[in-house]
């Protein structure tokens, strides 16, 4: 029982960035938990990925060729990853917390009889054994997660959580002919997300979002004029989007936009679901405008009001003169 | 046909709460429950299929873990168009992970044979989008985790889903069935219950198990079919930012100096 296993994930050919921080958690461990590092990638086609996971702590690259991953199938995978890892026996298995995952991860640790904890965002070593820790209550607490009895242990890794690795490596490649398994999923075709109208939330410095606190569909054109006012992108949190009330390219989380070059975030009536977290808690100035002063916004804001949204709005527009 | 609906009770905590005295979990007198908010839409794509299929040939049966007072959620539930609830009492299941909590849920799908389970893609409150795939597992089902669509009727061999990626990027698939789904938010409008169906809600019967009723082996109870175990809860410290306090005007006024001195 030694090693650490990451699985590599990657969508219409390009390998996701998630893969590289579990490469750099892995980098971390490995001086506590023993090496070898060893990446596995499953593809129709593996060759083009191998240079993207040849990087940091990475001893060995394993590929998987087959024809049923021309897209990831939940079946195939899991047949895959078990038969490596039953032949491998890694102390840690580490993979992003992703809705790829999601599907994977539940099978594999139950499969495989592995120690199993989700969306971590932090691991230590203690004694030769793996503790995760991770968040509960909304945010509210933290729990310290073990895994008595278990010789290997499967994690997925919270976004953002870990440092990416990018540093060139050179470890060993080989390809494996592995597992069993058969698709029962079949993919039918890819749908991007609608245009988004010019709205550019990743390019945007300076947004304005909303989140339920708007409480009605009426509310929410005032607060495209508020932000243009204040020179800000409107953004919005995803029931918002879901309503209809405002268009997906504005919904700012996860399942949304990334904001990426933001430097002044303005979070008015979000609660801070993890999700929305994702795609703005990085932002360097964020202001929490929230009624309840226990909203996990203000865990990461720097800023934070204490009162109504739509009175904090009227009184914006006033001092600002916004019709 | 039947469809399985698991449910969960969410907690969400007081603004003041308290560990256990083992530290280990948060004192349940501190929180308030609810439905999970994925459930309710898991729960309106079964009704859904339900009201579309011929009148009696679909039963949607749902299904939660816990104490009497996890009764609340099935009635909830019963109230938004589910037509049976069974509770499996949680006596036993203090040690329990999610995987435990699945162990008990695949248990009853394979007693009641549905054609499909549907789960929330995660729990509100904790999160960890275990529960329903691992249901998938334990009973080697075909399994699509975050599906923001579906289409299915009643007796096909497929189910054609979309299945809602980072980014918004959606994946569109086809599925074997029996399959277990996991349902994100925003695939349909859960309806509000109607105080008539509260009603008759209130009226119908919640069939009570045990872990052993349903036939679970001991070695599958509680922390013996758990894959991790919880050490220890603590609250975070964390570095709470500057509240802006006084009147709506004068925190606008200061909210507006912050704008300019970070927008220069």
């Amino acid at each position: 029982m030694s090693g650490i296993l990451i699985l590599a994930e990657h969508r219409r050919g390009t390998l996701r960035d998630a893969t590289l921080e579990a490469i750099g958690a892995a980098g971390t461990l490995k001086a506590a938990l023993g090496g070898p590092v060893t990446v596995l990638v499953i593809a129709a086609d593996p060759a083009p990925l191998v240079a993207a996971v040849s990087v940091g702590a990475v001893d060995e690259v394993i590929t998987v060729a087959r024809p049923d991953a021309a897209t990831y199938e939940p079946h195939v995978y899991e047949a895959v990853l078990r038969a490596v890892i039953a032949q491998r026996s890694p102390s840690l298995v580490l993979m992003p917390h992703s809705v790829d995952s999601f599907s994977l991860a539940p099978a594999v640790a139950i499969g495989e009889g592995l120690g199993f904890a989700t969306d971590v965002f932090g691991v230590a070593v203690e004694d030769g054994q793996v503790v995760a820790t991770r968040a509960g209550y909304n945010e509210k607490v933290f729990v310290e997660i073990d895994f008595p009895g278990r010789s290997g242990v499967l994690l997925t890794l919270r976004g953002g959580a870990f440092a990416p690795e990018t540093a060139a490596a050179s470890p060993t490649v080989s390809a494996l002919d592995a597992g069993a398994g058969a698709a029962r999923s079949k993919h039918l075709d890819w749908r991007d997300p609608p245009a988004s109208g010019g709205i550019d939330i990743p390019g945007s410095p300076f947004i304005l979002s909303i989140g339920r606190g708007v409480g009605d569909e009426a509310n929410v054109a005032q607060f495209l004029e508020l932000a243009e006012g204040l020179g800000a992108t409107l953004g919005c949190s995803r029931p918002i989007a879901d309503n209809g009330w405002l268009p997906k390219a504005r919904q700012v989380g996860q399942s949304g936009q990334l904001a990426a070059k933001c430097n002044l975030y303005i979070a008015m009536g979000i609660s801070g679901s993890v999700q929305h977290q994702w795609g703005m808690k990085h932002v360097e100035n964020i202001v929490a405008i929230n009624k309840d002063p226990e909203a996990s916004i203000f865990t990461i804001a720097r800023y934070g009001i204490v009162g109504d949204m739509l009175e904090i709005a009227e009184e914006l527009r006033k001092q600002k003169g916004i019709q | 046909m039947k469809i399985l609906v698991p449910v969960k009770r969410v907690a969400s905590l007081d603004d003041e709460f308290e560990l256990n005295d083992d530290g280990r979990d948060v004192d349940p007198d501190f929180c308030e429950f609810d439905l999970n908010e994925f459930d309710e839409y898991a729960l309106e794509a079964a009704v859904q299929i339900k009201e579309a299929a011929p009148e009696g040939s679909v039963e949607v049966v749902v299904l939660t873990i816990g104490p009497d007072d996890a009764d609340d959620v099935l009635r909830k539930a019963l109230a938004k168009g589910a037509d049976r609830a069974i509770r499996v009492d949680d006596a036993g299941l203090e040690e329990a992970d999610r995987v435990a909590i699945a162990r008990v849920i695949a248990k009853v799908a394979e007693n009641e044979e549905p054609g499909l389970v549907l789960c929330g893609a995660q729990s509100a409150d904790q999160g960890n989008a275990q529960t329903g795939m691992s249901v998938a597992a334990l009973l080697g089902w075909a399994r699509t985790a975050v599906v923001s669509k579906l289409d299915f009727t009643p007796g096909a061999a497929t189910a054609q889903v979309e299945r809602e990626l980072e980014g918004g990027l959606v994946e569109r698939i086809e599925v074997e069935t029996p399959a277990v789904l996991t349902i994100q938010l925003g695939i349909n409008t859960p309806r509000y219950a109607s105080l008539r169906s509260i009603k008759q809600a209130n009226a119908k019967p919640i069939e009570c198990l045990t872990p052993h009723d349903v036939g679970l082996a001991d070695a599958e109870i509680g922390g013996a079919g758990a894959l991790s175990r919880v050490r220890r809860v603590f609250v975070p410290e964390r570095g709470r930012g500057e509240i802006i306090a006084g009147t709506p005007s004068q925190q606008v006024a200061r909210l507006l100096e912050i704008i300019s001195e970070v927008n220069g």
